[in-house]
This record gives structure tokens, C-alpha cells and sequence, in this order.
């Protein structure tokens, strides 16, 4: 009996400790990045911007290949139908139909808004993965709604980066961010970002709705929501010149 | 006794042209250049008005807290409602909307590739509109260096500099890149229709003049605007007529709560012209006070000089039997009567050039050919009240204490010496 209450004991004892092991910064980062930058995906897409004056929704379709390229074109609105982006490693190209004209996007606009939403160009181009991007640690573990998350603080190895910090949580079971606060490098908090739903696609937990808010801007945020995606998909690679932004 | 010494004053020329003269100029001198420091000071002013801040400008309680960030998403809509409405109201003014812009130029080459690009400041104005009065309160016709106005639609002014550095010419194409309404990329192609000097550096680096049609194409703002500027008819901003106009119609507005609410600024309240207005004016006073204490000086030598040239006469009448007292007295009264005289006519005439200023003004184009700025280029003067009394009375009592400080040697005057004095 005394030796079955040992055995006990030292079991849950064991599970205590496995349990309490926290796995690495890096190692998590590299879930995530696993998880969040595939090889190739097409994904047809909206945002909702909530401006201060009244709300309207963007409608896209995008096909990504990699980190470095992707292609970009808006549906709806009437009045953005037809503008393409390209992204070709960290050059950056618009094409209005109006003025049938390619031009590069650079310097401070790449700092400007897309559709006027609170996502940045910047921020579309980011598309790296975050253990190479940036060293971290883990702060702590905090559970949002129902879900355990670790807490990673981040700090950009180098100096070109948008965010050269990040308070990010991770979703402890999937893998996921579904919570981010970035900020600039004078500690001031630049945006936010606030996953509201998820979904297991082609065996990876996706993002499906996020919140995301440039704190520096009134308004109520912009949502992005994922309406259909495909990993993995062929993707001709004629897309990603700038002669198909003019077809 | 007056009336003798007028004639005195009338007949013997010798002793009293002189500083008759002196107080006229001095007189004459300090009203014109009042009038004209004045008149300098409503121009620029009149400059800043007809360019960017209107003698009251309307926009939204948004748009007119981040005003320096022409934030064209936070503009005004229902413009054409609401300057009907403000041309009912407000008859006296004259009401224009305009949509303050910013954004890059981009250059394209012969394949249509980027080839340069740099960032540019606009306004967007209405000037095709036959008639209309925006292209002569900005005095497009005068600051015109190349090419001609903007007649069709996606044809602009360009500062002459920015043309120049952007390597373009007379019907040169490029597209502005900006923002909509709406915070969305917005991209127009543009013809330069002509080159402008604005004379403002700032604007010389990278100013634009389109048309309002245009931009509201471009910015998806029909029946939008930033700004709705209201200018008095006659050009010259009154602050207590532009604040009345303030509470009348911010009267409209009270209580309702919205911050897209229209909202309206006089001139002087505006970020900037508080600071530049309180500055020209205390400038003004400072250089008024520092040619009238010139001028003072002047008239009142002029009074040392003209007593002190009759030493010789006042021994004479000392030795005819003439008080003392009564020698000063008088010498008082005529320098009274001079200043009096001169001070008029120097007050008159002053006020004859003002005002053919102020009416007609000089036009100086010819001297500014090389150097066209953004300003009237016929220079005006302005006649107030004070300009009646401002020379008037420094010309009456500069001469006037002149006198009576050079007079006192009447009393040290001794009849004895005279004979000798006038033997020698």
C-alpha cells in the first residue's frame, strides 16, 4: 500500500514537472511560423474599415507565393475595382485602372494606409517569419477567452523592421497569435491586433477573423476576415511580374 | 492779437517759412507713412486671406482640430447646400470651397515607369468656372511664369521650381498619388497647363494649383470640400464684422453635438495668423513710434532753430520796451499758429496721398517683374482715424516745445549788450 502511495506520488509529481516545463521563445515563434507562411496560398478576402465618419467594406483577392511575392487585386468596391499591388521581395508596385499606370511605392508611403483601413503597407509587405525577425522570451501565460496562451515579448535584431517590438500571445494547444500589441522604438504602442475566430484548414489552424486597430488613428478598427483560402495551390509564376498588373 | 500775429506769420516770410515748412513735411511724412505701413500690413494680410485662410473659413469641428493635417477625410459634404446658404446669410462676402491636398507627384518615362517622384502641397480651386473669382484672389494671371491656365479638365498649375527639378515642361504628364475621402490610394493623371511663381519658399518647393472638379474626381468628393473660405467683397478684413459673422453662425450650430457639425474660424484665430497678426501689429506700432519720435525731433529742432535765428529781434524789442513775458507769450503763440498751419496742411496732404492710395494704389508689377510673389503687387495705403490726429499732433506740440525751450533765453536777454551787438 505504501509503496502504490509512493508509485502515486512520484507519478503525478513527474506530471507536475513535465507540465511546468515551459518550451522555448524560439520554439514557439517557430510553431508559428510553421504554421502562419506556407509555401503558396490563394485567398479571397475583405476588410471592414470602421473610419470616423462611416464604415465600408474592400473586397480582394490575393495569391501569395512564398515570403517574398505576391499579387494582389481588389474586387469591390466599384471604385477600387480593378487596382492591383505587387509585391516582388520588399519592392512594392500599384496599378490603377484610371490611370493605367504602375507605380512603385516607397520611402514614407510605405507607411501610409491601404484603402484607408488601419493595416499599412509596411504591414502587408511583413510577411517574414518572426524567429528570424526577432529575438524573444517568454513573459508569462495568460488564458483569453478559453484558450491558455504563452505571453512572448519580441525585440527586432535589427533596426529596419516596422515594429521593433511586439507583445505577442500565442495559443498555447494551436499554435496561433491571437493577440498582438506592436509598438514603435520609443515604447509608444503603434496597433493592436485581435483574432475573433479561427479555423482548421487543410491541417493548420488559420486566423480566419482579425481585429486590427492603429491606436494613433480614431475610428473603431478594421476587420479583416478570410472568406476562402487555398494552401498550396499552383500559382504561374508569369503572375508575379509587372506586365499583369496592366491585364 | 492772434490775427496780428497771423499776419506776421503770412508777410514775413523770412522768419516763418522755414519752420512752416519743417512741420508740413514732418506732418505730411508721418500720416502717408502711417497710412502706408498700414496699408503694407492689410496686404499681406489680404495675401494670407485670399491664399489659405479666407477672412473666416468653414469646416468641419474634426477637420478644424487637426487642421495642419488637412485631414480631407474629416472634409465637409452638402458644400453646395451649405454656400447657398452662407451667400443668403452672409451677402457680403464672397464664399469659395477649396480642398487643400497633399501627396507625391509621380514622373513617368517614355515606357510609362516611374521616373521621378516628389511630394507636392495643393489646393484645389475653382478655375474654370468662367467668371469665377478664384484665379484673381490668388492672382494666378500675375505669378504665371510659363504656359497659360488650365482650361480643360486633368490640366493643373505647377510651381515653376518643382517643374523644373521634376524635369517637366509645358504639357507634361504625371500622377498624383494621394488619399480619397475615404483614406483609400488614389491615383489621377495630370497635364501641367502652366508654371507658377509663388514666392512663398515652401510652396515654391512643391506647390500645386488644380482645379476643384478635378480633385473631387480624384478624392471621391463630390459636393466635397475641405475648406469653405468666406472673403469680404472689398478685400479688407475687419475682425469685428468676421467675429460678428462667427457667433451668428456658430449661434446656428450651439448645442448640437457632432464632429462632423460645420465649424467656422475668423483669419486671426487660425493656427499661425494669431501669431503673425499680433507681430505685424506690434512691428507696426513699433516703427510708427520710432519715425513719429524721429519726425518729433525734427519739428521740434526746427522750433529751437527758428527762436534761436531770432535772438537779435527779441533784443530789439526788449530795448523798445517790450515785457519779457510778453515777448515769450507771443513767440509761443506763433509757433502755435505755425503748428497749427502745418500740421493742417501737412495733415491734408497726407490724407490726399493716402487716400489716392488707398483708391487706386500704386501698382508696382513693372518692379516686381523678376520677383513675382504671391501677394496684390498694386500696393494700397489705409486711412483710420488716428490717421487724422497721428502727425497733427506731434507737428503742434513738437514745435510748440521747441519754442518754449529755446524762448527762455528771452529772459537771460540783456538790452545793454544790444548796441554792441548790433555795432559789431
Amino acid at each position: 500500500m505504501i509503496r502504490f502511495a509512493l508509485l502515486i506520488g512520484a507519478i503525478a509529481a513527474f506530471a507536475a514537472a513535465a507540465s511546468a516545463q515551459v518550451p522555448t521563445a524560439d520554439a514557439i515563434l517557430d510553431r508559428v511560423d510553421r504554421n502562419a507562411v506556407p509555401g503558396s496560398k490563394i485567398l479571397v478576402s475583405e476588410m471592414t474599415i470602421h473610419g470616423r465618419r462611416e464604415s465600408r467594406t474592400v473586397k480582394s483577392k490575393s495569391w501569395i507565393e512564398g515570403e517574398d511575392k505576391a499579387f494582389t487585386e481588389y474586387l469591390d468596391p466599384p471604385r477600387e475595382r480593378g487596382i492591383k499591388m505587387l509585391k516582388l521581395g520588399d519592392r512594392l508596385w500599384t496599378y490603377s485602372p484610371d490611370t493605367d499606370r504602375a507605380i512603385a511605392i516607397s520611402g514614407h508611403m510605405l507607411r501610409q494606409s491601404v484603402m484607408g483601413s488601419d493595416l499599412s503597407y509596411e504591414d502587408m509587405m511583413a510577411d517574414h517569419k518572426l524567429r528570424e525577425a526577432y529575438d524573444a522570451r517568454v513573459a508569462g501565460e495568460e488564458t483569453l477567452g478559453d484558450r491558455p496562451c504563452w505571453v512572448l515579448e519580441l525585440t527586432s535584431r535589427s533596426g529596419e523592421i516596422a515594429y521593433p517590438s511586439r507583445k505577442t500571445w500565442v495559443d498555447k494547444g494551436r499554435f496561433i497569435v491571437i493577440k498582438e500589441e506592436r509598438y514603435a522604438k520609443s515604447g509608444r504602442l503603434l496597433k493592436t491586433l485581435e483574432v475573433r475566430s479561427v479555423e482548421f484548414v487543410q491541417n493548420r489552424w488559420l486566423p480566419k477573423e482579425v481585429l486590427f486597430r492603429d491606436v494613433l488613428k480614431e475610428g473603431q478598427g478594421t476587420e479583416f476576415r478570410i472568406l476562402s483560402i487555398e494552401f498550396d495551390a499552383p500559382i504561374s509564376d508569369a503572375l508575379f511580374s509587372k506586365a499583369s498588373l496592366r491585364k | 492779437m492772434i490775427r496780428f500775429l497771423l499776419k506776421g506769420i503770412l508777410r514775413d516770410r523770412g522768419r516763418s517759412l522755414f519752420p512752416l515748412l519743417v512741420v508740413t513735411a514732418g506732418v505730411f511724412l508721418t500720416v502717408a507713412f502711417y497710412g502706408y505701413i498700414l496699408g503694407m500690413m492689410n496686404n499681406m494680410i489680404r495675401s494670407n486671406a485670399n491664399l489659405r485662410h479666407g477672412h473666416v473659413k468653414v469646416m468641419t469641428r474634426a477637420y478644424a482640430q487637426d487642421i495642419a493635417q488637412v485631414p480631407n477625410e474629416l472634409a465637409l459634404t452638402g458644400v453646395a447646400a451649405l454656400s447657398d446658404e452662407l451667400r443668403t446669410s452672409y451677402p457680403d462676402l464672397d464664399w469659395v470651397a477649396r480642398i487643400p491636398f497633399g501627396g507625391l507627384l509621380d514622373v513617368p518615362d517614355d515606357e510609362g515607369e516611374t521616373r521621378i517622384q516628389a511630394p507636392v502641397a495643393g489646393l484645389a480651386v475653382d478655375l474654370r468656372t468662367s467668371g469665377g473669382p478664384e484665379p484673381g484672389l490668388l492672382g494666378l494671371a500675375k505669378i504665371l511664369v510659363r504656359g497659360r491656365m488650365p482650361r480643360v479638365p486633368g490640366e493643373l498649375l505647377m510651381s515653376d521650381e518643382l517643374a523644373r527639378k521634376l524635369g517637366l515642361d509645358i504639357g507634361g504628364k504625371a500622377t498624383l498619388i494621394t488619399t480619397t475621402m475615404a483614406g483609400s490610394l488614389a491615383m489621377a493623371n495630370f497635364t501641367v497647363a502652366g508654371t507658377i511663381r509663388f514666392g512663398i519658399r515652401a510652396m515654391d518647393r512643391t506647390g500645386l494649383i488644380a482645379d476643384l472638379a478635378d480633385l473631387r474626381r480624384a478624392l471621391d468628393m463630390d459636393d466635397a470640400a475641405g475648406e469653405v473660405l468666406g472673403l469680404f467683397k472689398d478685400g479688407i478684413y475687419r475682425s469685428d464684422q468676421a467675429a460678428a459673422v462667427l457667433r451668428s453662425f456658430e449661434g446656428r450650430y450651439a448645442g448640437r453635438q457632432g464632429e462632423f457639425l460645420p465649424a467656422m474660424q475668423t483669419l486671426a484665430e487660425q493656427p499661425g495668423m494669431d501669431i503673425i497678426i499680433g507681430r505685424m501689429r506690434y512691428a507696426t506700432s513699433a516703427i510708427v513710434f520710432i519715425f513719429l519720435l524721429a519726425m518729433s525731433l525734427v519739428m521740434w529742432n526746427a522750433g529751437l532753430v527758428g527762436t534761436l535765428r531770432r535772438y537779435g529781434e527779441f533784443g530789439l524789442r526788449l530795448a523798445i520796451g517790450e515785457a519779457k513775458g510778453h515777448v515769450y507769450r507771443t513767440m509761443l503763440a506763433e509757433s502755435l499758429l505755425i503748428g497749427v498751419l502745418g500740421s493742417t496742411a501737412g495733415t491734408v496732404l497726407g490724407l490726399s496721398l493716402s487716400w489716392y492710395l488707398q483708391v487706386h494704389g500704386i501698382d508696382v508689377s513693372s518692379i516686381m517683374k523678376n520677383i513675382t510673389f504671391l501677394m496684390d503687387t498694386v500696393l494700397h495705403s489705409k486711412i483710420t482715424p488716428l490717421s487724422f490726429v497721428i502727425g497733427f499732433i506731434p507737428g503742434l506740440l513738437a514745435s510748440l516745445i521747441g519754442t518754449a525751450i529755446a524762448g527762455r533765453t528771452i529772459y537771460k536777454r540783456q538790452t545793454a549788450r544790444l548796441f554792441k551787438e548790433l555795432e559789431s
